[in-house]
């Protein structure tokens, strides 16, 4: 490793903060629309799902907080996407500068980003009547399974942001991982489903994460599931850091 | 070990089928203005992005300050800077913020410093605290040639510096690279216009269908041609000099300092 890896991480992450707090806009952007579904599916259809005892707004908040980040890493593809076209990236990769910072450092500002645009989902919830049973330990378990949520997804945001052609390329990715809740346990419960679509929504990643930040929310024991949730999360990080790598080498060399 | 600060041999380079470099050599002298001339697609960009290790070639050798750029590219990137075809700066950040960020990058001390001092060679100083992204393209580009100059790397490429800037921020642009070679630095710059070449450079290089098919001084290139005929032909003012005498040589984008604020220390 590079011995200004940390050094230089620190400087170039410097930076991308410095463009998301002059463009606060992207982080209320990335929170409208989970916020969106959050009352549309509690005010109007919620009443007509049947989630047992458990308040809709309780069952519903762990699958909203999945479209949330899968929303905001499609601003860390646009950024990393605006960085190749300017050719900034360039002018640094041709500087004594250590390679992997420049996207430690977009990697970094997307944990940043989400961990905002989540606090503001989740006060939102609460306003709307969100309660957790939840402890202290359980509220660490949940944000360290968002972090590892957003690091997998973040990871993959990467790749389009090195290879689109356009912008909209760069974003385009995330409609499909953004719309992956709708057919799992977060919305509805899946026993209504038809078997094939109820045999994919149960064994996706987003039903496993779901569920268990559903229990850590409601002070239960997450049981296995937390076992199940976090190998997605680990695999997919894994894969998609791996792809990612590769492809920022092909890149630059 | 030796005079030249780049040196050039066999350089080849092919996207899929498409053979853009087919064996070029060259080499360029210390502290010299060497201009790499040739239409679009002929592979200037190409072989700057080899020499600053930005790419890979498939065959010959490239040394740049001593530096081999395959074998030595940390070396070789302690060496330079490059300034692209598009005026990489950060339009979120302002002016101070795009040098401090790149002295930092370059591990320098006294980044701020540096910073100052670069706006005020540069004539950016009022601007300095503006975002970027409100400057125009000649003052974007000054800014980008001042953000190479940090930590003074001996050897500068500059990939067509004045493409797209009007008449006077060329010749801004002009006085900064002889500047720059006024101080010692190598300087590698492709262009497309030959009078840009003509103005700048101590030795010219024409690069057709990925070869050097000429390299040689001004002087040396005419005395390829016929020897000159006398001739007597009505002066014309070209519409430049009519613009820049109309224009005047005040400042623009604010900046009072104009052109010659760009001369060195």
């Amino acid at each position: 490793m590079n011995r200004h890896f940390f050094g230089d991480t620190i400087v170039l992450l410097g930076r991308s903060l410095r463009h998301i707090t002059r463009s606060l806009d992207t982080i209320i952007t990335t929170a409208v629309m989970p916020i969106a579904f959050m009352l549309l599916f509690v005010y109007v259809f919620g009443g007509a799902i049947d989630t047992g005892s458990v308040p809709y707004v309780n069952y519903l908040l762990p699958g909203i907080l999945l479209i949330t980040v899968a929303s905001g890493i499609a601003y860390t593809a646009f950024r990393l996407f605006t960085d190749m076209k300017s050719g900034i990236f360039a002018r640094f990769q041709s500087m004594p500068t250590a390679r992997s910072s420049l996207l430690w450092a977009h990697v970094l500002t997307s944990l940043v980003a989400n961990a905002i645009s989540l606090t503001v989902v989740v006060i939102v919830a609460l306003l709307m009547g969100f309660r957790s049973a939840a402890g202290v330990a359980a509220w660490l378990a949940v944000a360290g399974i968002l972090v590892l949520f957003t690091l997998a997804l973040t990871w993959i945001a990467v790749i389009p942001g090195l290879t689109a052609k356009t912008v909209d390329g760069a974003s385009a990715f995330s409609y499909p991982l953004i719309f992956l809740p709708f057919i799992s346990s977060a919305f509805v419960p899946t026993g209504t489903m038809p078997g094939w679509l109820r045999a994919f929504a149960e064994n996706q990643p987003v039903t496993a994460i779901v569920n268990t930040i559903r229990a850590l929310f409601a002070g239960q024991p997450a049981g296995d599931g937390i076992w199940t949730a976090l190998a997605w999360c680990a695999g997919i990080l894994v894969i998609a850091y791996f792809l990612a790598m590769n492809t920022y080498r092909r890149k630059i060399s | 070990m030796t005079t030249y600060a780049i040196q050039v041999q066999g350089l080849e380079k092919s996207y899929d089928r498409l053979r853009v470099l087919r064996g070029v050599d060259f080499a360029v002298a210390r502290g010299s203005i060497f201009a790499l001339l040739g239409s679009n697609g002929a592979g200037k960009t190409t072989a700057v992005n080899i020499l600053s290790t930005l790419l890979k070639a498939d065959a010959g050798t490239a040394r740049v300050n001593g530096f081999d750029v395959a074998t030595q590219a940390a070396q070789v990137r302690e060496s330079i800077s490059l300034t692209g075809q598009f005026a990489a700066v950060d339009e979120i950040l302002t002016g101070r913020e795009n040098l401090v960020l790149v002295a930092r990058l370059r591990h320098l001390n006294d980044a701020g410093a540096i910073a100052d001092d670069l706006l005020r060679r540069f004539s950016l100083t009022d601007a300095g605290a503006r975002r970027v992204s409100t400057y125009s393209g000649g003052m974007r580009r000054r800014l980008d040639i001042a953000m190479s100059l940090i930590g003074d790397p001996p050897v500068v490429f500059l990939d067509e510096p004045t493409t797209g800037l009007d008449p006077q921020a060329r010749i801004e642009v002009w006085q900064a690279v002889r500047a720059l070679a006024d101080n010692g630095t190598t300087v590698l710059l492709t262009t497309q216009y030959l009078e840009e070449a003509e103005q700048l450079a101590d030795r010219i290089a024409i690069l057709h269908q990925g070869r050097i098919i000429v390299d040689g001084t001004l002087a040396e290139l005419k005395r390829l041609l016929p020897p000159a005929k006398v001739e007597y032909v009505e002066k014309q003012p070209t519409l430049e000099e009519v613009f820049l005498s109309l224009v005047g040589a005040g400042g623009k984008d604010g900046d009072p300092g104009g052109p010659r604020a760009l001369l060195p220390r």
